[in-house]
């Protein structure tokens, strides 16, 4: 009983970072652009929301830093991508190099040092009932933050008038420039969303996940919140399904060497990696009917004046 | 230049009430570095008039019309609407004001539905529910039948136009610019159009058609403006005038007329296509079912239908682009070639001309004696011992340029800078060049100008005369009845029998393009069985 809530709470904190970038990214997506910056945006989110919490010993100041780290990272993005009309998968790739060598430096000072790491949710009665309790009821803020924000992007998408224009965007950039919406601005700040959400989860890597920073402690999360985002044919319902379970295979790995099964380790750690490769070919082959990518994914637009 | 222009233009004391036309241009011009787009144009639109903006390619009449719709700020001149000056700030103030407009290209979007893609052109100030009830008021009133909740990648072309132009009319315009719309129609969907048409007028509504199918023109408008170069040559009552004269006046000087010449032979089967059937290569894509056909040497066969019936899927599996299973189902002269690669078919004397020039038929970036090589390298001894012979390849280039009167700038600039007509003269030059034994060629006019078309079609009944197979598909019915031998219709990826020209009248090939059958009784029968 122990073991299974444990599990599932560490489930659940694994599978946070994942879910608030890949819901990000999804809104970047849907709009046309593919930004695979996420990894660079998400460690300098890290380091700055580390930054920010330990000069100022708030979790929260921590955490609007990274979002803020994030958001800049993708304005760079823009710039160069919308702005500039270069090529979207090289500069998200230089993104991502820049991003890394960014937090290093940034995070060059903090390294070892320890900060108090976000307080989890009590509520007397409710979080005591057992093993749904602290599932329900004994979280960090990040995690409640992530269902909203999910929900709040499936509410945005499909409920709104900007979400339905923001999806046309992604669709056809032609029409939706024809029709005078002004796609460039769009786009801009679906841009700038998908980058405040990947600093989040960055920042929440050290500020709730483990209470230091490391370099590199994003480890390759990003490029996971992008397969998911694939994964999830562009569906906010469907990323909250691929994220939790891409969670549930990092955790089961660990726990399954601590069972002594006996497969190699690295073999156990590549899992979610593997699962994210069988996934994606999975999808391609059973896709049929409607396209399920934005159909102006990745595409350069340059209005004519 | 004014004065002039003035005196050609018989509307501006027109028998029309009120005092100012609904829409006026006075000068308008749009500059692209130091291309004129548009040199001082003057337009004057009434009420309940249908007025015609004719011109060829080029002439200016899609910048013009986005000039209007505020897609495009003029570089000088003035808009009036209702004798105001206005300055446009983007299409949706144009639609406050109540200027509409249905795109020649749909502005639409494929993967949302009707609904969705109607709300995307209005200003959002009613609710999502009001708007779904409206539109299906407004289908209604104009017989204009749409289910709101399907995917448009679902719907047909027709069925498209119908969404562009409820959301246009969803608006109440009082103004509605109409971009080549009978373009992709049947005929007989370009009728029921016309009556819509029809009934805007009578309503008090002004409609600007743009098109260049001219005995249409002659048949629906109250007056034309015609462009050529960028500016106004003239603006006259089309029913006066003929579809010859209104041509002068679109391309400035006559067009030579295509002629077959007298005696074609009819000798061996060239190309002969046996029961293929095609999964879709893509999402949105059709289904190939049962397709047979036979071309003799000396013959044209036409291909007509609605885009996307499974033209293009048709090509691809002539031209190797998509391989079948059984090599026997295209047989390029007598060798069953279903399963052999675009090459190996080029090998036997086929040589294909796709839809699309830019892209397809050649690779924009590259010279035009690298787009020669492209499909000339394994037939046309452009390369010896895996080296590019320069020098054949530039002659080819040469050749094509004197053969077919291609204008460009230099001997052999990149094929992305020539304009559309004469890239086209180069490719099909290109392929003709080498004497194919069959050519399977889509669309060969599309978007081409009067001048280079007739060049292109003249080319296509000689190559024919010279006892090649040729394979036309295209949308233009004019152009399939004037260089056919024999005409058949693609409907939902399935081949009618081929008609004689002389038989194939407009309406028949209407019927068969909206999926009705000749012989309503055989097809039952066939049901039956």
């Amino acid at each position: 009983m122990e073991l299974v809530e444990a599990i599932i709470l560490a489930v659940l904190a694994a599978s946070t970072p994942l879910l608030i970038a890949a819901t990000g990214e999804l809104v970047t997506e849907r709009s046309g652009v593919l930004n695979l910056g996420v990894e660079g945006m998400m460690i300098v989110g890290a380091a700055c929301g580390f930054a920010g919490a330990w000069l100022t010993g708030s979790i929260l100041i921590g955490a609007l830093f990274g979002i803020v780290a994030g958001t800049m990272m993708s304005l760079i993005f823009a710039l160069m991508a919308l702005g500039l009309a270069v090529n979207q998968v090289a500069t998200g790739l230089a993104l991502t190099i820049l991003g890394v060598g960014l937090s290093g430096l940034i995070g060059a000072g903090f390294v070892g040092e320890r900060i108090t790491p976000a307080v989890h949710l009590f509520i007397p009665g409710l979080t005591d009932i057992p093993l749904v309790g602290r599932v329900l009821f004994g979280e960090d803020g990040f995690v409640y933050v992530s269902i909203a924000l999910v929900v709040g992007v499936w509410w945005f998408l499909y409920r709104t008038r900007a979400g339905l224009v923001l999806r046309a965007c992604g669709d056809n950039h032609v029409s939706a420039h024809a029709l005078g919406y002004p796609v460039l601005r769009i786009r801009t700040f679906a841009v700038m969303f998908g980058g405040a959400c990947a600093g989040l989860a960055g920042a929440y890597l050290p500020l709730a996940y483990t209470p230091f920073f490391i370099p590199g402690m994003t480890a390759g999360r990003g490029w996971i919140a992008l397969a998911l985002v694939v994964f999830s044919s562009w569906r906010p319902g469907r990323l909250v399904v691929g994220a939790y379970l891409f969670g549930a295979v990092t955790i089961l790995q660990l726990h399954a060497q601590g069972w002594g099964v006996g497969i190699p380790s690295q073999f156990m750690s590549a899992l979610p990696y593997l699962a994210t490769v069988i996934v994606l070919v999975l999808l391609s082959r059973a896709r049929s009917g409607g396209s399920t990518a934005p159909a102006a994914l990745g595409t350069v637009f340059v209005p004519d004046r | 230049m004014q004065a002039h222009q003035r005196m050609l233009d018989p509307t501006s004391k027109g028998p029309h009430s009120g005092e100012f036309p609904l829409l006026q241009t006075a000068g308008l011009t749009k500059r692209y570095g130091d291309f004129l787009a548009n040199d001082s144009i003057d337009i004057d639109v009434w009420p309940k008039e249908i007025h015609a903006l004719l011109g060829e390619n080029g002439a200016g009449k899609s910048t013009l019309v986005k000039a209007i719709y505020g897609l495009i700020q003029p570089s000088a001149g003035e808009i009036r609407w209702q004798g105001e000056r206005i300055n446009l700030s983007g299409p949706s103030d144009a639609r406050r004001r109540g200027i509409g407009m249905v795109f020649q290209h749909f502005s639409l979007f494929d993967n949302l539905t009707v609904a969705e893609n109607v709300a995307l052109g209005l200003d959002g100030r009613e609710s999502f529910k009001d708007m779904s009830a409206r539109l299906e008021q407004v289908s209604k009133t104009y017989g204009l039948p749409l289910d709101p909740r399907r995917e448009v990648w679902q719907l047909s072309v027709g069925e498209r136009q119908r969404i562009e132009i409820v959301r246009a009319l969803m608006q109440d315009p009082k103004f509605l610019i109409l971009d080549e719309p009978t373009a992709v129609l049947t005929p007989q969907e370009a009728d029921q159009l016309f009556i819509v048409l029809e009934r805007l007028k009578a309503e008090g509504r002004a409609i600007l058609y743009i098109s260049h199918k001219l005995e249409e023109v002659k048949r629906l408008c109250d007056t034309a403006t015609i462009l050529r170069g960028g500016r106004k040559v003239a603006t006259c009552n089309p029913r006066l005038e003929t579809a010859a004269s209104l041509a002068r006046m679109m391309v400035g000087s006559e067009i030579k007329e295509v002629k077959a010449a007298s005696a074609r032979k009819s000798t061996v089967p060239r190309l002969v296509v046996n029961d293929l059937s095609l999964a879709p290569g893509e999402a949105h894509g059709v289904r190939l079912k049962h397709i047979s056909f036979e071309l003799k040497g000396g013959e044209i066969l036409g291909i007509a239908g609605v885009a996307g019936n499974g033209q293009d899927e048709l090509f691809a599996a002539l031209s190797g682009e998509r391989l079948s299973k059984d090599p026997g189902t295209v047989v390029i002269e007598g060798i069953a070639a279903g399963h052999l690669s675009i090459t190996q078919r080029r090998k036997l004397g086929a040589a294909f001309v796709p839809e699309e020039r830019l892209g397809h038929g050649t690779a924009p970036r590259m010279k035009l004696s690298e787009n020669a090589l492209l499909t000339g390298h394994a037939a046309s001894g452009m390369v010896h011992r895996g080296f590019i012979d320069n020098a054949a390849t530039l002659k080819t280039v040469d050749r094509a340029t004197e053969t077919f009167d291609v204008r460009k700038a230099k001997r052999d600039p990149e094929a992305a800078s020539l304009s559309g007509g004469n890239l086209q003269k180069f490719i099909v030059g290109r392929e003709i060049l080498r004497n194919p034994a069959v050519l399977v060629v889509s669309q060969p006019t599309w978007g081409v100008d009067a001048g280079a078309a007739a060049v292109i079609r003249q080319a296509l009944l000689d190559l024919a005369t010279a006892g090649a197979a040729v394979l036309v598909t295209s949308q233009d019915l004019d152009e399939l009845t004037e260089i056919a031998d024999r005409i058949a219709v693609m409907f939902h990826g399935k081949l009618s029998a081929p008609l004689a020209v002389s038989e194939a009248s407009r309406e028949k090939l209407g019927l068969l393009m909206g999926g009705s059958s000749l012989e309503p009784r055989e097809a039952a029968h066939a049901v039956g069985a």
